[in-house]
């Protein structure tokens, strides 16, 4: 139940992009088309999975033990630019498809505010390693979920007339704007009206 | 010369502001700017930040291997950031508190390592000092405005720092009374900030006739 929990607050109620503000700026840059779209949040999502387990292995089983806990941002961002390196390198030899897919976007993940993000938010949630990673995959896919529908909307919006100065951009920021609200029907309620 | 230094300087406080023309370190500028004094808090972390990161990189750039730069200047980066980190945790804890998450995420933010890469690597020691300082300031201004508008509609307040008999809390008589509660929401930051890129643009596009 406690992992039905971590999801639903990670994709819908805490929205990493529509509500806590992490990883706008692939948000905005992305999300010109659905294709891409797919692509970066696919690549996000598996990078948060990988990440949440290496960085509370590293947080729990070699900051604390030595006493380096104030090592934490330092050494999460260090695992996390090793990981992304690391799961270009792999993709690439063994899934040249999934590489052609993904692997624009893989160096665009190391400064994603998200990725070090939910890191860091493993940590001070207390989380267990098997909650880790769901939360990671969780906020993950509600990145993908928010891009892609962004992306739709951007999409369409290329055939509607848009005044000059609002073009592009700050078009694209009052809509994330109007589904920020519209992503606010979700909050704590729905949790306990769903799980009781 | 002096002017080129002066370019140098003042070109992050409007022309190439990093937040409303290049666009870069987003998730702070609108996370942490419902009140005045965190939109301050965070613009000086970065200025700090940014600074010393800028002075090291460019200071060791014909020692760090061009293979292995980018994880180098991350480094340097996160050293710094740790510093503000136990610094404001010791001598700032409640703006610790609220800017949260966002402190230890200025090493991911894009600015930083954006002027690495794009001035620090290239330019002598005290033109990326300059450069530093110009980049900070311009994102200071850009937060601080953010986080005038969206406290003085959103909750009627401009809170400062309290000094002596002074709370630190200035209250708008109107909008204290009936304030526009979706600017302090994350809706109302997405919608603020699309409305000022538009202002920021039709500037330009003016100014160009």
């Amino acid at each position: 139940m406690a992992y039905v929990a971590i999801f639903i607050t990670y994709i819908f109620i805490n929205n990493f992009i529509l509500t806590q503000f992490l990883g706008l700026c692939p948000f905005i840059g992305v999300s010109k088309n659905s294709e891409s779209a797919i692509g970066m949040g696919m690549a996000v999502t598996f990078v948060m999975g990988i990440a949440s387990i290496i960085t509370w292995l590293v947080y729990n089983l070699l900051l604390v033990p030595l006493d380096l806990a104030y090592l934490q941002t330092l050494s999460f961002i260090l695992v996390i630019a090793a990981l992304v390196q690391f799961v270009e390198m792999i993709i690439q030899k063994n899934s040249p498809a999934l590489y052609q897919a993904l692997g624009i976007f893989l160096p665009l993940i190391t400064t994603n505010c998200a990725v070090l993000g939910i890191a860091i938010m493993n940590i001070t949630e207390g989380y267990t390693l098997m909650e880790s990673f769901s939360a990671g995959i969780a906020a993950g896919i509600g990145f993908t979920l928010a891009l892609v529908l962004m992306s739709n909307i951007r999409e369409r919006m290329d055939l509607h007339p848009v005044r000059k100065a609002f073009k592009g951009v700050p078009i694209a920021f009052i809509s994330g704007g109007l589904m920020a609200l519209a992503f606010m029907a979700f909050d704590k309620a729905l949790l306990t009206n769903l799980l009781g | 010369m002096a002017t080129e230094r002066m370019q140098v300087l003042t070109k992050g406080f409007f022309k190439e502001n990093p937040v409303f023309i290049i666009l870069l370190g987003l998730c702070p500028t609108l996370g942490v700017t419902t009140q005045v004094i965190n939109g301050i808090g965070m613009g000086l972390s970065v200025i700090f930040v940014l600074v010393f990161s800028n002075i090291f990189i460019s200071m060791l750039k014909n020692i760090i291997p061009n293979s292995v730069r980018i994880p180098s200047y991350i480094v340097i980066i996160a050293a710094f950031v740790t510093i503000v980190e136990m610094v404001m945790h010791a001598f700032a804890p409640s703006i610790y508190q609220a800017l949260g998450i966002f402190l230890p995420l200025i090493v991911v933010n894009c600015i930083i390592l954006g002027r690495a890469e794009a001035f620090a690597n290239k330019n002598t020691v005290f033109d990326s000092f300059l450069d530093g300082v110009g980049m900070g300031v311009g994102f200071t201004m850009a937060l601080t405005l953010i986080a005038f508008i969206r406290e003085v509609f959103g909750a009627g307040t401009i809170t400062l720092v309290p000094m002596g008999s002074f709370d630190g809390v200035i209250e708008i008589p109107l909008f204290y009374t009936y304030p526009v509660r979706v600017l302090t929401l994350a809706a109302g930051a997405l919608l603020l900030m699309g409305y000022l890129k538009a202002f920021f643009e039709w500037n330009a596009n003016r100014k160009r006739g």
